[in-house]
């Protein structure tokens, strides 16, 4: 058996895709899987903090009850900017660019993913749309909110609509890419042996996250180039004056909207189930339920999305049938909550940095998911619509939920991508600061919203000072807590120790490998003869390699 | 990479030829299943407005000419049996005809611009470009302008892929002309024929919602 597939191992293997080739070019013109999920890394971090940025601002300008930091126009741009940014161009890309980027491959056993040149051009696609929209907004920015509501986007709007919504429409292309890989690679280039059953759960997620970038992100294409062509030409699709339906619009906006949630939170639902099986040397409970529950919810995504419009002057048959078909969405949902809890149990549970985002996930994934149900019925969504409660909720399932799955996968993955390993008691404070943090910045917001505290005014009654004052100081706690991973992973890259080829002693293709793995991807083709998650096999071994 | 098989166009991520064609046309399929949805979008506002607006809707489409668009409708069939046929020249081998087929298939493409442009100068002239000078019966005036905003937005869009066919052929033109295309390698006609017989699809869709609205009444 070859040394660099026996776990633990010190030694950094001397030819990886990290030292395969230096400069500036080797980078920019990679066609290697790993390479690009670093660069996209680059990119999702960088946006990740500027719509960080803004929501600083928008957490400083509420600490008190009157406008006084911005103007009222200012900040309709600042929460408009940060939704657009983190919404599309972080949170959307985040865990299926970067890591799925990097892992599918390994975890199927190919050399790289159906269409390599493809995924360096969604990469590209990416930064444009990126940049372009960023330009957009500090040149001036926009104020339509990051859902670009008609008419108020078409006709009313003095602010740069078209070209954020062209930015958006840009980086639109780069997800079709990415989704259209990810299917047609698991589809067409798994290693001999690895059936659909022995796939990890990881990229079950990733293939439920590629049915909907592959369906939902065309109609959001079509619908802002809509948007654009009505405010560019002066044309009456969604214009009421003209015989338009701005309800139209919001049908097909949230008809990509609400399943690009799922974008969100179905990798992270991946990365968790990854995370549990290696924190707990266990089997995943039910394996082939938490699979199928990705695939139902990636299917009911696109079943659900009047639950945004229940105030919209949608017919009230309509609303009921919205509002169970959203109900059975908690169904799967809670599949997952369940198994994962069923896994834990007398399990040999670790609380090692990757678990413990595996249990922030899964507690604020429930939060997140339960609050979810109080708005899939219609009398008390009627009452919190537009409040700080539908702020809250989906800060549980985006933040809690999508970036405490990405935190937690990137510490996971981290050894294996770079091939060291980070401060773990660092690790550890952050998770708990970031906890701790998120916690203060949005429970507070689910009172403030049942106690009727509009979004999106900069401004509110003193009555709401204190809750609001709590969410600002647990923001400024977040993004401490955001900030630590930053430095101490920045500083593991040159004097981290090495990592070896299986840290965790965790099964799965990817820790045969080395770390940083050859770059393509394994010394000799793996064949797969075990089944996903054969923890028993590792205690005190070595995992079963061929 | 296997070492029975060297042939030049094997990218390295694949074991082999046959996985590599079928991963090709595997991937042209997901995209056009994007285009569907990207499509969609459009076919669901018009049918909004069409069961909202019929009236308006049958006397937009009388202002079109139907002899063109049924003209174009036959040129674009034409275009997709030269395409298929390109495709199994481009499976058996036969480079010449090949290269005569796409390029027929470019030029039926071109015909097919060439009317569209016609259309939309006398749609320009006769005052039914929406929001610029457009000129309608009274009763329809903005629901017809719907009609017509649909009507733009739609063949424009088709036009669009029309225009990034011809391209693609033009690529597809020089790769065969540079022998890059044999029996054991013909993935990128076959997939760029899947494109276009799609783009023509569309319009097959197009033709009778635009054009041949109430038609049979008279």
């Amino acid at each position: 058996m070859p040394a660099q597939h026996t776990p633990h191992t010190s030694a950094a293997p001397a030819r990886h895709y990290l030292n395969d080739g230096y400069g500036i070019k080797s980078w920019l013109l990679t066609r290697d899987h790993k390479r690009i999920a670093l660069l996209y890394l680059v990119g999702v971090t960088f946006f990740f903090f500027v719509g960080g940025a803004f929501a600083v601002l928008i957490r400083l300008e509420l600490a008190t009850p009157a406008g006084d930091l911005v103007s009222d126009d200012t900040y309709n741009k600042l929460f408009t900017m940060h939704g657009v940014m983190m919404v599309f161009f972080f949170l959307i890309p985040s865990i299926p660019a970067v890591l799925g980027n990097f892992l599918v491959p390994i975890m199927i056993g190919a050399k790289d993913l159906a269409f390599p040149k493809l995924n360096l051009a969604s990469w590209y696609i990416y930064m444009l749309g990126g940049l372009f929209t960023l330009w957009a907004l500090v040149n001036g920015g926009v104020d339509t909110g990051w859902t670009f509501y008609t008419p108020f986007s078409t006709v009313s709007s003095t602010t740069n609509v078209i070209p954020t919504a062209v930015g958006i429409f840009i980086t639109g292309f780069s997800s079709i890419l990415t989704g259209l890989n990810f299917i047609v690679t698991i589809h067409k280039m798994r290693a001999p042996g690895m059936t659909w059953f022995r796939m990890p759960l990881f990229l079950w997620s990733m293939y439920a996250t590629s049915i909907i970038f592959v369906l939902g992100t065309p109609v959001i294409a079509i619908t802002l180039a809509l948007v654009a062509v009505e405010r560019l030409f002066h044309l009456g699709f969604f214009d009421p004056r003209y015989g338009g339906d701005p309800v139209l619009f919001q049908h097909m906006f949230w008809f990509y909207s609400h399943p690009a949630v799922y974008i969100m939170v179905l990798p992270a639902m991946g990365v968790v189930s990854e995370l549990v099986a290696a924190g707990c040397r266990k089997e995943v409970y039910g394996y082939k339920f938490v699979a199928f529950a990705s695939v139902a919810i990636a299917v009911l995504s696109f079943l659900v999305w009047g639950h945004h419009m229940f105030v919209a002057g949608e017919s009230v048959y309509a609303a009921m049938i919205f509002s169970i078909l959203s109900f059975f969405v908690a169904i799967p949902s809670a599949v997952k909550v369940f198994n994962w809890t069923a896994t834990m149990y007398r399990g040999s549970v670790s609380w090692e940095t990757p678990m413990l985002y595996s249990y922030g996930f899964i507690g604020l994934f429930t939060i997140g998911g339960l609050t979810g149900l109080f708005l899939a019925a219609v009398g008390v969504d009627v009452h919190v619509t537009d409040t700080y409660f539908i702020i809250a909720h989906f800060h549980y399932i985006m933040v809690g939920g999508a970036i405490m799955g990405y935190l937690g996968g990137l510490h996971f993955w981290w050894p294996k991508m770079t091939g060291r390993l980070y401060n773990e008691g660092l690790a550890k404070l952050s998770a708990g600061i970031i906890f701790i943090g998120f916690n203060l910045t949005f429970f507070p917001q689910f009172v403030l919203g049942y106690l009727g505290m509009p979004r999106r005014y900069h401004a509110y009654p003193p009555d709401f000072q204190v809750l609001n004052v709590l969410s600002s100081a647990g923001a400024s706690i977040l993004g401490i807590g955001y900030l630590i991973p930053m430095c101490y992973l920045m500083w593991s890259l040159r004097y981290g120790p090495l990592a070896g080829s299986n840290p965790w002693g965790a099964v799965g293709l990817e820790w045969t490998t080395t770390s940083p793995p050859p770059t393509e991807n394994f010394e000799h083709p793996p064949t797969v003869d075990w089944e996903p998650y054969d923890y028993p096999s590792v205690q005190g071994a070595e995992p079963r390699v061929v | 990479m296997s070492s029975h098989t060297h042939h030049g166009a094997l990218a390295h991520q694949f074991e082999d030829l046959t996985q590599q064609r079928e991963v090709a046309s595997l991937g042209m399929w997901l995209f056009l299943v994007t285009e569907i949805l990207f499509f969609g979008g459009l076919f669901l506002v018009y049918s909004v407005y069409r069961s909202w607006y019929p009236a308006a809707f049958t006397a937009g489409s009388h202002e079109l000419l139907v002899w063109a668009g049924t003209t174009n409708t036959v040129v674009l069939i034409t275009s997709s049996l030269t395409m298929a046929l390109a495709v199994h020249a481009a499976e058996t081998g036969n480079r010449r005809a090949l290269i005569l087929l796409l390029l027929a298939t470019m030029a039926l493409g071109c015909v097919f611009l060439g009317i569209k442009s016609y259309e939309y100068w006398t749609e320009y002239i006769e005052h039914h470009i929406p929001a610029h000078g457009f000129e309608f019966q009274k009763e329809y005036f903005f629901q017809a302008q719907i009609f017509f905003s649909l009507y733009f937005v739609m063949t424009g869009l088709h036009a669009l892929h029309m225009i990034i066919g011809l391209g693609i052929m033009s690529v597809m033109v020089w790769m065969s002309w540079r022998g890059k295309i044999t029996p054991e390698y013909p993935n990128p006609i076959e997939v760029s024929g899947l494109y276009w017989h799609f783009v023509d699809i569309v319009w097959i869709f197009l033709f009778p919602l635009l054009y041949l609205i109430g038609r049979h009444v008279h």
